[in-house]
């Protein structure tokens, strides 16, 4: 057939056919480059730039001076992070706590995910269903509604005094302990999620064979299942380090006014100090620390399935 | 069972042949053992012995229980009702990683996170078995399913026929009384698998352990086993040597199980001493038999007639009186070494028979719609009452 018979439907399957792959993984790239990477390339030049009472609040990064573009780079904003002892204490203290929040999550999800992955076919799907009905509520919400339990008058208090369990209320909200409920109960499903499906992939009859082989039911766990769920509480464990470091909110909500995390920092710099430069600084930094982790994650990931191929 | 084959059985029996002696103690005992999962009778009161060095198969189309008998003896299922003993211990309460049994899985099972070495080293390990000792061990086992070039290897860098002995290698390397194996050589293709039949049947020999095999494939279990129980639904149907099986099926489901067969329907209506006649309407004949047949005159019974029995010819036989058919040909198979013919009756059933093409034909014998006589010996024939 010569082209110039060709419909326009034929035409457009043609040029789909040649183009429609670019064009496929072009639009999200597109989105992501103008709503991901554009204002993260401003605010890394914000980070560069100093401090004015001005509007915008920060000094201008390109110059005409002498018709000529001069780049003023500023790197007080980095040093000043690591003269002010209160910045490193804030990351470490961010990543203690994601980290300890982490294990928390895990040891509370490896279980439930499990027994999800062993339960009957239709008990199955209710149970996943459970697992992600807290998002149809707003994150928010469900943070004032621990503020409702944890609180000096909240609904624990209420119980044990009226068991008489206790006589004076617990003080539980604007402690660390209530940031670790908080973040627990918040990144528990992108624990179990990631979990499951490593778990549910798992051949039973794998079980069986390490019991055959003489296993107790706990060695064929710790021998077999264990190191097989490995891409799982990895998988699992970074869906929750990661947010968890960043987390503003909950420790806002939640946490005391000892609780430095660097994204109430954060908040801190931009919004009382109006310090844009400093809070850009902080935000790059915190955006390194949390880099290394995802490229040595994706790392595991690709040799996994290089591995399984 | 017929005498001839009673006779003949009598002669070496005790050795070969445990089962037939009344004295032998069974090494494996099922005892009227029941197993429901909920109101479904996945096993219904099984009772079964199987001698040491037997390769035992469990045979039956899916669902048929057999699956559930072979995992009620590892300890994965434990039974409703009844017993089971290997040698000579009840295993009730016996979990599975205490029993003296130890299973080749469907799926091979294989760890995917260890290497071949350490996939058999495995129980051995766990064990506490000395390390030297399982080097040692591990060497003979893959010396002996030919596997120690790939020691090093991870499961899913063999084929399937070299996980099949990896499987093989890690579950008899602890020396177990029983060898379980679930369908071994389900996951293979048609010539890998007509190969590992054999070698499989000479390492049992070389070991000397007790096989229970389970498979739904009748070429394999009459290839390899001593003995073969037939399962249907959740019953044993039959059990015995795959000649006495084949020879002298004791139902339909039997004569269709093993072999292709054709069964005809009909009616007693002579029975003597040395001989009976059939007649069947379906057939529209009478049938000879060279034996009684236990009944009574106006029974019916299903007369099985395998299809290699059966001649074919263009001519009317001498004696058309008993044992002879007239029909058309309705559907050739040419196999090379045997062709198949589906002869169409003038009462509409079609009759299966097989000829060996022994020698170099110019051209084909039948072709379709030729009208031919099929008959056969009075001996050929034998008769089902169910």
């Amino acid at each position: 057939m010569s082209s110039d018979k060709l419909t326009i439907k034929q035409k457009f399957d043609r040029w789909m056919i040649k183009h429609g792959r670019v064009l496929v993984i072009g639009i999200p790239y597109f989105w992501l480059f103008l709503f991901f990477l554009v204002p993260f390339l401003i605010v890394l030049k914000i980070s560069f730039s100093m401090a004015e009472y001005a509007q915008p609040p920060y000094s201008a990064l390109f110059a005409w001076i002498d018709e000529g573009v001069t780049i003023t780079l500023n790197f007080g904003n980095y040093l000043f992070l690591l003269s002010d002892s209160l910045y490193a204490t804030a990351y470490l203290n961010s990543i203690r706590i994601a980290a300890i929040s982490t294990i928390i999550t895990l040891l509370i999800g490896y279980p439930m995910a499990y027994g999800i992955a062993r339960a009957r076919g239709s008990m199955r799907s209710v149970l996943l269903m459970l697992v992600i009905l807290p998002f149809w509520t707003s994150f928010l919400i469900r943070v004032y509604a621990w503020i409702g339990i944890l609180d000096r008058e909240g609904l624990i208090n209420a119980f044990l005094m009226w068991t008489g369990i206790i006589t004076e209320p617990l003080i539980m909200r604007q402690t660390e302990f209530a940031v670790y409920v908080g973040i627990v109960y918040t990144y528990l499903p992108f624990m179990i999620l990631p979990l499951y499906s490593t778990l549910e992939k798992m051949d039973i009859s794998l079980i069986e064979a390490a019991m055959d082989l003489g296993c107790k039911p706990w060695q064929a766990f710790v021998k077999v299942t264990l190191p097989l769920s490995l891409p799982g509480i990895l998988a699992g464990s970074l869906l929750v380090f990661i947010p968890a470091v960043g987390e503003f909110v909950i420790p806002e909500l939640l946490g005391g006014p000892n609780t430095l995390m660097i994204g109430r920092t954060l908040w801190n710099e931009f919004f009382a100090n109006r310090d844009w430069p400093i809070a850009s600084a902080v935000a790059i930094a915190m955006l390194i620390f949390l880099v290394v982790p995802i490229m040595w994650f994706q790392h595991i990931q690709t040799k996994q399935e290089e591995r399984e191929q | 069972m017929p005498e001839a084959v009673l006779d003949r059985a009598h002669e070496d029996v005790h050795k070969t042949q445990p089962w037939n002696n009344p004295d032998a103690v069974p090494y494996i005992r099922f005892e009227n053992v029941t197993k429901k999962f909920g109101d479904f009778y996945a096993v219904d009161d099984v009772s079964l012995d199987i001698y040491r060095h037997e390769l035992f198969a469990l045979l039956g189309g899916s669902g048929c229980g057999k699956t559930t008998l072979l995992r009620m003896l590892a300890g994965f299922e434990e039974p409703t009702s009844g017993k089971i003993f290997i040698d000579g211990v009840d295993m009730a309460g016996v979990p599975a990683y205490e029993r003296p049994t130890n299973m080749m899985f469907q799926s091979y099972a294989l760890f995917p996170h260890m290497s071949v070495e350490q996939n058999v080293a495995f129980g051995l390990v766990q064990d506490g078995v000395s390390r030297a000792e399982i080097k040692e061990q591990v060497a003979d086992m893959l010396a002996l399913v030919q596997m120690t070039k790939f020691a090093k290897r991870k499961p899913h860098q063999l084929s399937g026929g070299q996980r099949q002995r990896v499987a093989l290698a890690r579950s008899l390397v602890k020396r177990p009384k029983v060898l379980l194996l679930d369908e071994p050589l389900g996951a293979l293709d048609k010539k890998l698998r007509e190969q590992t039949q054999f070698e499989l049947v000479n390492i049992q020999e070389k070991v000397g352990t007790t096989f229970v095999m389970v498979t739904h494939d009748q070429e394999e279990a009459m290839t390899m086993a001593s003995r073969i129980a037939v399962m249907n639904e959740g019953v044993i149907n039959q059990i015995g040597t795959p000649f006495e099986l084949y020879e002298y099926p004791n139902s339909r489901y039997t004569a269709n199980f093993l072999g292709q067969v054709n069964l005809i329907e009909g009616v007693l209506v002579d029975d003597d001493e040395k001989y009976a006649v059939i007649k069947s309407d379906e057939a529209n004949c009478d049938i000879y038999i060279d034996h009684a047949v236990q009944g009574h005159e106006g029974m019916t019974f299903w007369v099985a007639l395998r299809p290699e029995r059966l001649r074919l010819t263009k001519d009317a036989p001498e004696d058309t009186k008993y044992n002879c058919l007239s029909g058309k040909v309705e559907e050739i198979g040419y196999l090379g070494g045997i062709s198949t013919y589906h002869v169409r009756l003038e009462t509409g059933k079609r009759i299966k028979v097989t000829e060996p093409n022994s020698t170099r034909q110019i051209e084909p014998r039948y072709t379709w719609e030729d009208s031919v006589w099929v008959s056969w010996e009075a001996g050929a024939a034998s008769v089902l009452n169910k």
